[in-house]
């Protein structure tokens, strides 16, 4: 059974973490949320920091190292970059950090674009389950969660955290 | 689950062969997925990871520039290696059969055949002989199909002028010889268009075409009148026999597109034609250059939709079997 709890207050974490970037903030930031989760909260960080420059947003689908498990899915959003992603510091928000996989695949797709000047990560969630050496710069929570248990974001409006325990 | 070909025993799209009992949400899918590509085609670095380490063959027994090229750019796009085959040249003309070709290609490893052939029926015939892990993408067979033609139709529509639900479309000329009309009305009544009509001479419109669920019509005023959508067709002047037109300009004159007859259509109707266009013949250049002319916006949505098809056949287990919580974070 899916359950929601108030593990997390989201907008005070979201507030905080755009307080941590304030203070580290590179000239002429360009932020990019991934889809689905980490769009959302980065579009509250954009508004937050007041950033002049477009938010961008990445699907990273066509970039994941499971394609040929699970396919395509075809509800597969567009990658939306409304700036040159070219020697700019980059600002990469997601919603959960789990494995790392995902950050993996969107930086090669930022890549993709051009390369930038630096990209910091900035993610609501940093669980624990990393199978990659991937870490993110500003952190809103961290959270212990067993193997079994996924968290997800849901939104846009409000933003709540479920968590689901798979059992095999 | 389905017994049809196109399909394994999980219900997933192996291979694409004919738009007919194509399923509406496979339809949208592979155009919704198609959508994601167009973005990929306009940024710097064109390319997306999903199919490195295939091989794509595109085995063309017919000739094609632009269909062939498509695919060939689609696959590259998603990181594949091509070949490019054009076995009329080839071991076919030493009396290899098709299906040896096939299995030649297929011990050398490679995953996605990309067939073009004279006959109807043959893009099906290697799909039936083919091991699970090769796919066939049908890219023309005879008189019989062209899907992908008509899922880039469809693309093109959709973007052009919104859902098909609410639109008329005239498809005009030399239906009796088309795959592309074919493939274009099994696909327009599985979406569900308002109203879907064949225009050409008797001659050119095959018997019982009302049973594909269309109206036929040999009068341009009468067909075309308050359509959206025209879709122009090339005359098939090679297949021809002879005696089914009576002359090229005759032809021209009641069929060929011309801003005059265009003004029949909808006065906000787009024009298609899947290429290559004979001018003068099928439509004037001046409806074909002209600001209602969406072919060559066909042309690059061609590439986005045939990266949707491959990379939907040759992915893995559909998105719902995906592990629990949806994307790996």
């Amino acid at each position: 059974m899916p359950q929601t709890n108030n593990i997390v207050d989201i907008d005070a974490t979201i507030t905080y973490m755009a307080d941590e970037l304030l203070s580290r903030l590179p000239q002429h930031p360009l932020m990019i949320g991934i889809h689905t989760g980490g769009a959302w909260v980065a579009s509250r960080l954009h508004s937050l920091l007041k950033l002049p420059d477009a938010l961008g947003t990445l699907d990273i689908s066509f970039y994941r190292d499971d394609f040929s498990r699970v396919g395509v899915n075809p509800t597969v959003k567009t990658s939306n970059l409304p700036e040159n992603v070219e020697n700019r510091h980059v600002i990469l928000v997601d919603d959960v950090l789990h494995t790392g996989r995902t950050i993996r695949a969107a930086l090669n797709e930022i890549f993709d674009y051009g390369r930038p000047a630096s990209v910091t990560l900035a993610v609501l969630l940093n669980r624990d389950g990393r199978e990659l050496p991937i870490e993110a710069q500003v952190v809103g929570h961290h959270l212990k969660l067993k193997k079994n248990q996924h968290i997800k974001l849901l939104g846009p409006v409000p933003l709540k955290l479920e968590i689901q325990e798979v059992h095999a | 689950m389905r017994d049809n070909l196109q399909f394994d025993s999980h219900g997933r799209l192996r291979h694409l062969l004919t738009t007919e009992d194509l399923p509406r949400q496979t339809v949208l899918d592979i155009l919704n997925t198609a959508e994601s590509f167009i973005s990929v085609g306009e940024r710097e670095i064109k390319k997306v990871p999903l199919l490195r380490g295939k091989t794509v063959v595109n085995l063309f027994f017919e000739a094609s520039t632009r269909t062939r090229t498509t695919f060939e750019i689609a696959a590259k796009r998603l990181s594949a290696d091509v070949i490019n085959l054009n076995p009329l040249a080839s071991s076919t003309a030493k009396g290899e059969t098709l299906l040896d070709t096939v299995r030649n290609l297929e011990a050398m490893h490679t995953e996605l055949f990309v067939v073009r052939h004279r006959e109807a029926g043959a893009a099906h015939l290697i799909a039936a002989h083919v091991p699970e892990h090769v796919h066939i993408v049908n890219a023309g067979d005879g008189r019989h199909a062209h899907p992908t033609q008509a899922l880039l139709d469809l693309f093109t529509i959709r973007r052009h002028k919104g859902p098909i639900e609410n639109l008329k479309v005239a498809i005009v000329g030399d239906i009796l010889h088309s795959r592309v009309a074919r493939s274009d009305i099994h696909a327009l009544t599985t979406l569900g268009a308002a109203e879907v009509r064949v225009i050409a001479p008797k001659t050119l419109l095959p018997t019982a075409v009302e049973k594909l669920g269309v109206h036929a019509y040999t009068d341009m005023r009468k067909g075309l009148d308050g359509v959206d959508v025209v879709i122009m067709l090339r005359l098939q002047r090679e297949r021809m026999t002879g005696g089914l037109i009576s002359s090229e300009q005759e032809y021209f004159n009641l069929y060929g597109l011309t801003q005059e007859k265009l003004g029949f259509a909808k006065p906000d109707a787009i024009v298609m034609h899947p290429g290559p266009m004979n001018r003068g013949l099928d439509i004037d250049s001046a409806v074909a250059d002209g600001p209602r002319s969406v072919i060559l916006p066909q042309v690059t949505y061609g590439i986005a939709v045939r990266m949707a098809i491959m990379a939907l056949i040759m992915g893995g287990a559909p998105a719902e079997s995906a592990p629990a919580g949806g994307r790996r974070a």
